[in-house]
């Protein structure tokens, strides 16, 4: 069987150097199962869905959800009014989506090899992220709940916020790209 | 940079956007009816009015969505956006 190496592995060692201060914690959390979920928001198999994943589909824009523990813990992402992102643990059973929506109109597609994830943590992360985006990113107002696809440093992510820091979700491709600039970008937070 | 309230999102740099042109321009009922001028001036004669202008434009960074928006062309204001199927509302 082929090795599996993440997008951001070659990053571990500069990732746990940069995280050694107070201020920040940079780490890639890899291999995470990604599901693109589309489905019309008001139809049956969106409600089944919902309960597949142990949360109904957020219809707020920018918002997050997160339930279940273990094994079963989703996130489920906002990304457009019949779109979703499901973020779980290595393993997730995305068969249970197709399950639930059956024959009906939908798509459940495997999207874990696409992005990889950035956990962003510590009392200065969002001053880091903000070096490169153009959201507001103060949990006043992009808290743990919302989530939003936008740009850091030019790069397409997903970010979602948690209590103690930010997921980057990045393109596998733009993940060493994004790697250097977080590491350039904290310089100024590392002791 | 402008500042493009995306009808899903809300307020985006327009760095996340992708232009689309004018909005509104229906596509034939029958295409092969139509003569070649017909035909090219459906394909490439757009209005370039100085004022308000209803334009398409892709939240492409976003959430991939197409909009309309009514932007004012000599000053860049924006009078509006509205989600594909809504009616063009009355610029302010
Ligand atoms: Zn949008």
């Amino acid at each position: 069987m082929a090795e599996r190496r993440s997008p951001a592995a070659a990053y571990a060692g500069r990732f746990e150097a940069a995280s050694r201060g107070e201020a920040l914690r940079l780490a890639e959390l890899p291999f995470l199962t990604q599901i693109n979920v589309r489905v019309d928001p008001s139809s049956p198999a969106a409600g089944d869905l919902g309960d597949a994943l142990g949360v109904p589909l957020p219809v707020e824009p920018n918002t997050a959800v997160r339930a279940g523990s273990g094994a079963d813990e989703v996130t489920v992402a906002w990304l457009g009014p019949d779109e979703w992102l499901v973020v779980a643990p290595e393993g997730y059973r995305l068969e249970l989506l197709r399950k639930a929506r059956g024959d009906r109109h939908g798509s459940i597609v495997d999207v874990s090899a696409q992005r990889t994830t950035l956990l962003v943590t510590g009392p200065r992360a969002r001053d880091l992220l903000a070096h490169g985006c153009a959201l507001d990113l103060h949990p006043g107002v992009f808290g743990p709940g919302a989530c939003a696809q936008t740009t850091l440093a030019r790069a397409q992510v997903v970010l979602i916020p948690r209590e103690d820091g930010f997921l980057v979700l990045v393109r596998s491709s733009f993940a060493a790209y994004l790697a250097e600039w977080l590491l350039d970008a904290a310089a100024e937070y590392v002791a | 940079m402008l500042l493009i309230p995306c009808p899903w999102c809300g307020p985006r740099e327009e760095a996340e956007f992708h232009y689309g042109g004018q909005a509104h321009v229906a596509y034939p009922e029958d295409p092969a009816a139509l003569s070649d001028e017909e035909w090219a001036r459906y394909l490439f004669f757009r209005d370039n009015p100085k004022g308000v202008f209803a334009e398409r434009w892709s939240h492409s960074a976003g959430c991939r969505r197409w909009f309309n928006a009514l932007r004012d062309t000599a000053t860049n204001r924006i009078h509006g956006v509205y989600r594909v199927g809504e009616p063009r509302p009355v610029a302010s």
